[in-house]
């Protein structure tokens, strides 16, 4: 059942020792969930509050794969074309031109014209169809709950057969499946039937120690005491009730944000110069400001 | 503790027996779910309680609300019985009538008074459609309350649209390369003439936010099953929630077809039937869970209260101005204010009147149907 090249790794301690090489802190859930990917050749749907670190998954498993990332980036509206091929109509129109400009007088084929407009090269593949020709890849499609529910019964047939058929050309099929990847920060429910296909993992802000490792291997050679201070500080600023808790991602910026003002450990002023980095609402940066000196305390 | 006791007997009799189990504390459990269970831990190891515990989340659980269920239903499974074999344990209760029985009287309850029954049901017959439309839904009698129920499923709401990003062939807008070229092609290359694409319109999404705590109880039912009618017209493009002492999905219960299977399944969802509201708790469950999330985005809001907010009324003005922010249209549908001498005093209202697009009656069909009105124009 399993037809992928033996992968970096056969146990998902050692898968998660070689995403720990890159960079990407797993935990034996997010380790487990990305080896049997792996194995079974299933999607994985990865849930949960933004900055949890879905899409840096993808990022690392293309790194630790060896493989290229492709990212289909999904919003209201996206459709086949935008997803999966588009003919390139200018270049065939040029074609076409050219072809009667040489034919001279002599009356043109209808059909063999037509062949010859709908060849691969003036094939334009977008992100899906290019994950399946290229080899090995992985396929990130991110925040599929912004797109329609119609595109996720179209993605259906792609994640089941690993192909894709185009009309004029015929079945496109991966000779090695790529390794996808969805995510969605539930702003609507994604359907069952897609779901049923996948692997689901629900991701959550990590805990404290794992968030001040994070931060090292992210940025090599922050000061200890600081990663300590950020990371603990976040963890109170999510239980502080804001309209937006941060995630991962902003502790990371506030860390950078620090180093990069030349704060060697987090106070008041420091904080409350870089506090951007990590509160992306005015109401919550008001709020957090008139308290930074007991939530630094904490 | 690192290996697992398999329950004597097949391996795999045992696990499917865990599958068994879940369904029981609601998974949504399929075959295929099954099958994908065992194919996991057969590249996991199974002695590994960790290792089986994740092939279990990862290929049957779909929802973060299944997770609480599903840990505990693996800690009841798979923790080795202290003394005694282990028992199945069935649950062979009826499940709970629903709540909301207590608003729709039985129909055998009115036969069983003759005469009661008789004069209410001619009296609607006599009082005609154009009356009740114009009725308060809170003095309905038991008839016509049936009745109600027969012309709100005959409402045909039409929803708002939006422009959509997909271009589609159109009369107007920018050239179609493809379509030209194919008509070219059927002219030996001749362009003849040039085909046209624009921007389709898409239905916009609509929220329905619908109080049910003890103050709104008498427009309860109707309401919902004015909820119904719209979520049946859109499945994909509207959601319900109900707002009380808690913040309750029920868009999916309202998908059903059958208007009182789909009222009883709401009645069974919500926890909170008739109890208090603190309408700016709610109010910031929701925009924090889904409103900002997008379900709120772009989309019309209406939110059915009379307003009445025993909490402080500050946090639900900063989440009425929040949604304003969000939402394309915000509507409030306030029963209150059809009847004479009505003045926007009631705390709640008081607070979120700044941030609405419209204040509406909504206590009779005539005025809901205005509210249609509203939101397909919005």
């Amino acid at each position: 059942m399993n037809d992928r090249p033996a992968g970096p790794a056969d146990s998902p301690a050692a898968l998660a020792a070689a995403l720990r090489s890159t960079g990407y802190l797993a935990d034996d859930g997010l380790a487990t969930a990305t080896f049997l990917a792996m194995q079974m050749n299933r999607p994985l749907f990865c849930e949960g509050e933004p900055g949890t670190g879905k899409t840096a998954l993808a990022q690392a498993l293309a790194q630790v794969l060896g493989a290229k990332l492709i990212r289909l980036q999904c919003h209201d509206g996206i459709d086949a074309s935008q997803a999966l091929y588009d003919w390139d109509f200018p270049r065939q129109l040029l074609h076409l031109r050219a072809l009667e400009a040489t034919a001279g007088s002599g009356a043109l084929d209808t059909d063999a014209v037509e062949a010859s407009l709908y060849d691969p090269r003036f094939l334009l593949a977008r992100p899906i169809l290019e994950a399946l020709q290229t080899t090995p890849s992985v396929l990130l499609i991110d925040e599929i709950d912004r797109a329609d529910d119609e595109f996720e019964a179209f993605l259906l047939e792609v994640l089941t057969e690993h192909a894709v058929t185009i009309p004029e050309i015929g079945e496109i099929r991966a000779t090695v499946p790529p390794l996808v990847v969805l995510t969605s920060n539930r702003t609507r429910e994604v359907h069952d039937a897609l779901k049923r296909r996948c692997l689901y993992l629900w991701l959550d802000h990590p805990d404290l120690q794992r968030e001040i490792e994070i931060l090292h291997s992210r940025l090599p050679g922050i000061p200890e005491r600081l990663a300590a201070q950020v990371a603990g500080a976040v963890r109170a600023l999510r239980q502080a009730d804001l309209l937006k808790p941060p995630g991962v991602a902003e502790t990371i910026d506030w860390a950078r944000a620090l180093q990069l003002v030349g704060a060697s450990h987090l106070d008041v002023d420091s904080a409350a110069a870089t506090l951007g980095a990590v509160l992306k609402y005015r109401e919550d940066a008001d709020r957090v400001r008139k308290q930074l000196d007991t939530l630094l305390a904490s | 503790m690192t290996s697992t006791e398999v329950p004597v007997g097949d391996p795999i009799e045992g696990l499917v027996g865990f599958t068994v189990v879940l369904r029981a504390a609601g998974l949504a459990v399929t075959t295929d779910r099954v099958a994908a269970f065992l194919a996991a831990l057969d590249a996991l190891d199974v002695t590994s309680r960790t290792q089986t515990y994740w092939a279990g989340r990862l290929t049957l659980c779909s929802d973060p609300d299944d997770l609480p269920r599903y840990d505990r239903a693996f800690d009841d499974w798979f923790t080795p019985p202290r003394g005694g074999g282990r028992t199945r344990v069935v649950d062979e209760r009826k499940p709970p009538p629903p709540k909301l029985a207590a608003l729709t009287p039985s129909t055998q309850g009115e036969s069983d008074e003759d005469d009661a029954g008789e004069s209410t049901q001619v009296f609607a017959r006599a009082s005609g459609n154009e009356v009740l439309r114009n009725r308060d839904l809170a003095e309905l009698t038991p008839a016509e309350r049936e009745h109600l129920r027969r012309l709100l499923a005959l409402l045909r709401p039409e929803l708002p649209t939006r422009r959509s990003r997909r271009l589609r062939p159109s009369r107007h807008g920018p050239t179609d390369p493809g379509r030209t070229l194919r008509a070219a092609l059927r002219d030996q290359g001749e362009l003849r003439r040039l085909h046209h694409r624009d921007h389709s319109r898409r239905p916009r999404r609509v929220v329905l936010l619908v109080d049910v705590s003890g103050s709104m109880e008498p427009y309860a039912d109707a309401l919902l099953r004015f909820a119904h009618v719209v979520v049946r017209r859109s499945p994909g493009t509207v959601e319900a929630f109900t707002l009380g002492t808690r913040l309750t999905r029920i868009t999916r219960e309202l998908r059903m077809r059958d208007a009182d299977r789909a009222l009883a399944a709401a009645g069974r969802a919500i926890p909170d039937w008739s109890g208090g509201t603190r309408l700016g708790e709610v109010m910031r469950a929701f925009v924090d869970r889904w409103g900002q999330r997008g379900a709120a985005r772009r989309a019309v809001v209406v939110v059915f209260s009379d307003g009445w907010e025993r909490g402080e009324t500050d946090l639900l003005g900063v989440q009425m101005s929040r949604l304003h922010r969000l939402a394309h249209k915000l509507v409030w549908v306030n029963p209150h204010a059809g009847k004479d001498g009505y003045a926007p005093v009631q705390g709640g209202i008081v607070a979120a009147l700044p941030y609405l697009d419209d204040l509406l009656a909504g206590h009779s069909l005539a005025t809901l149907e205005e509210l249609l009105e509203v939101v397909r124009n919005a």
